[in-house]
């Protein structure tokens, strides 16, 4: 299934995650579900980086929170590893802390303003126990802020005086402080200047050949997704849309929404620049709270057709990329397979 | 991009002091409250004459130089009155709001941090203590344990408490969502651990406010207990029982009421001015919705 074979190192299977709308009345009933993330499945080998991309408000963040459990999923499964993280209790989830990270949008927000640079990033060493004692926690620290491109001399500094590159560095260095297999990175570059980005981004990626890591890439800019990714995902209001590796996905996009995705990037090459022909897509994005019937694309595809409103299209094999890398589509114009809305959506 | 030199060091406390140096209304605040700690800790050595000698031949005196404030009913020096007490009012301020800022705080912590049923169950039994008037709560209080400064000061302390539950859990349930607790659960952190390191130092800011405004109350409830005689027992000097002795003498010796009740006034007024220029200082944020409010009003 995965591109190295074997067991991937995480796997994502049909995970939900619902928030419940309350009601105004006194027992605030609960009035329906916003379907933030509504039968995600991916997996991800290890050594390999998956992007997952989506526009806002699709569910891309929620889906990295919940593989981390820092929300809980309502539905489905979360693998790491052979382990079921979904049904952990405190204490194993607790262990599983020093093997997923967490690399956060807004290096503004996601550092505590209160705390120097290097209680941040020794944090994760006091919770769990390592490198225990003063000279060997303050050798650490150091260590952790060389890898990232920063001067150790950096650790008394507060947020405030660092700039945003500085500071997603820092985030990088606490991801990486407690030497985690996998890391999730919830649009690490979104926030930063266009100059700091590439910096960013090629950090990211050296890190990955130099201490074996494993990234789930999170992000709004496909460019950015294409740069790092082995393979991507395309995420469309709480669901994934299509799977391929990168060439395959840009060469043969498979869903006619990864297509306008696709043609909204511009070509740095002015002759193929003018002839490149954006598909517009019509509409807003429906509201979660109450998603289309059958698939959820029907309302904005410009290809929408009998069977749509219909069934709710399952993930389907439609090719092999290179290295035999699967090509999956959700989407009838591939051929008609899934669940008849009725059953698929028996809530709405 | 790692040989950028660094800007110089810019400390958070020092910018906070510095908004706060240029608000002369919070300036004299604090310098009345430095005097008023100086009287509170000295008051004896500073009074020119004993503040329990009766004095009987003397009773009624008006303000003279021997006797600045005058003399009471019993011929006692009111300003030495009035220096000695003001040692009891700021205790009694200090040590009740010290109490209610520790359990309300730790309340208030709990509740924003945990939210549902822990939440709803301590704020709901904030909210039953806050539904009752504050005095007549401590007087409700003070009937139970007995009259007397050390029950007038749990007293006190307890009718405070729900304002800095409240203030705590109100900015608890904006640090909570942000990323950086975020960030610490990701690595594993407990909750009690965010709570202390993250949470705590960064809703400081208004329970800071709060404390300072709250002594203000405190010292003015103090005073109305002792008023009433439910607070420091006679022979002691206190700005409130101070108030009630001359009640009886309003029309014959008005120097009796006029200097304890400058001195509530004074010390009262010197702590709001510092709270609102701390509000300030801590929070421009906050200064500047007030100040779009005065525009539409």
């Amino acid at each position: 299934m995965t591109a190295g074979g074997g067991e991937p190192l995480l796997a994502v299977e049909d995970l939900q995650v619902w928030f419940p709308i309350k009601g105004n009345g006194v027992l605030r009933r609960t009035a329906g579900h916003v379907r933030a993330v509504d039968g995600v499945s991916f997996t991800i080998a290890r050594g390999e980086t998956l992007g997952l991309v989506g526009e806002s408000g699709c569910g891309k963040t929620t889906t990295g929170l919940a593989i981390l459990r820092l929300l809980e999923p309502t539905g489905g499964r979360v693998r790491f590893d052979g382990d079921d993280v979904t049904g952990m209790g405190r204490r194993r989830l607790r262990a599983l802390r020093r093997r997923m990270a967490m690399v956060f949008q807004d290096p503004y927000s996601s550092l505590d303003p209160r705390l120097s640079v290097g209680a941040i990033v020794s944090e994760p060493l006091d919770v769990h126990r390592l490198h225990t004692g003063r000279a060997a926690r303050k050798a650490r620290v150091g260590e952790l802020l060389e890898l990232v491109g920063l001067r150790p001399e950096l650790r008394d500094r507060y947020p405030h005086e660092l700039s945003g590159g500085q500071r997603q560095r820092v985030g990088v260095a606490r991801a990486l402080a407690v030497e985690p297999d996998l890391i999730v990175c919830d649009e690490p570059i979104a926030a930063l200047d266009v100059s700091i980005q590439a910096q960013v981004l090629n950090l990211l990626d050296d890190l990955q050949d130099e201490l074996d890591l494993t990234y789930l890439f999170i992000a709004h800019d496909l460019a950015a997704v294409q740069h790092v990714s082995d393979r991507i995902a395309v995420m469309y209001l709480g669901r994934v849309v299509e799977v391929a590796d990168r060439a395959r996905l840009a060469a043969e996009p498979a869903h006619p929404y990864t297509r306008a995705l696709l043609s909204a990037v511009p070509i740095p090459d002015p002759p193929r620049e003018r002839a490149r022909r954006r598909i517009i897509l019509e509409g807003d994005l429906p509201s979660p709270a109450d998603p289309p019937s059958g698939c959820n694309f029907r309302t904005r595809c410009p290809e929408v057709f009998e069977p749509c409103p219909r069934v709710d299209p399952a993930l389907q094999e439609v090719g092999r990329g290179t290295g035999g890398v699967p090509h999956e589509v959700a989407c009838h114009l591939h051929g008609v397979t899934g669940t008849p809305a009725e059953a698929g959506r028996a809530y709405s | 991009m790692t040989d950028v030199a660094l800007p110089p060091h810019r400390s958070r406390t020092r910018d906070v002091l510095g908004v706060l140096s240029k608000n002369r209304l919070a300036i004299v605040g604090l310098v009345v409250l430095l005097l008023l700690g100086v009287v509170a800790l000295f008051g004896e050595w500073l009074a020119p004459h004993s503040p329990t000698r009766t004095n009987i031949p003397n009773r009624l005196e008006p303000p003279s130089l021997t006797h600045p404030f005058g003399t009471d009913e019993l011929g006692r020096d009111i300003l030495s009155r009035v220096l000695v007490a003001a040692r009891v009012s700021l205790q009694v301020g200090f040590i009740a709001v010290g109490l209610s800022l520790a359990v309300g705080v730790t309340i208030g912590l709990v509740a924003g941090y945990y939210g549902r049923f822990v939440d709803t169950a301590l704020m709901r039994f904030m909210d039953m203590v806050f539904a009752f008037p504050a005095i007549l709560l401590a007087i409700a209080i003070l009937a139970v344990l007995g009259p007397g400064i050390r029950n007038a000061m749990i007293a006190i302390g307890i009718v405070y408490t729900p304002i800095f539950a409240r203030v705590t859990r109100g900015s608890v349930l904006s640090v909570r969502e942000e990323d950086y607790v975020r960030a610490s659960r990701s690595v594993g952190a407990s909750g009690p651990r965010i709570i202390v390191r993250h949470v705590l130092p960064n809703v400081m800011g208004p329970i800071i406010v709060q404390t300072s405004l709250s002594l203000a109350f405190a010292i003015l409830s103090e005073a109305a207990l002792s008023f009433l005689g439910l607070g420091v027992q006679p022979p002691d000097p206190a700005w409130g029982r101070m108030l009630a002795e001359a009640r009886g003498f309003v029309r014959v010796a008005w120097w009796m009421g006029v200097f304890p009740g400058l001195a509530i006034v004074v010390t009262v007024m010197a702590f709001n001015l510092l709270g609102d220029g701390l509000r300030d200082a801590l929070d421009p944020r906050q200064k500047s919705v007030i100040e779009s409010r005065g525009h539409l009003l």
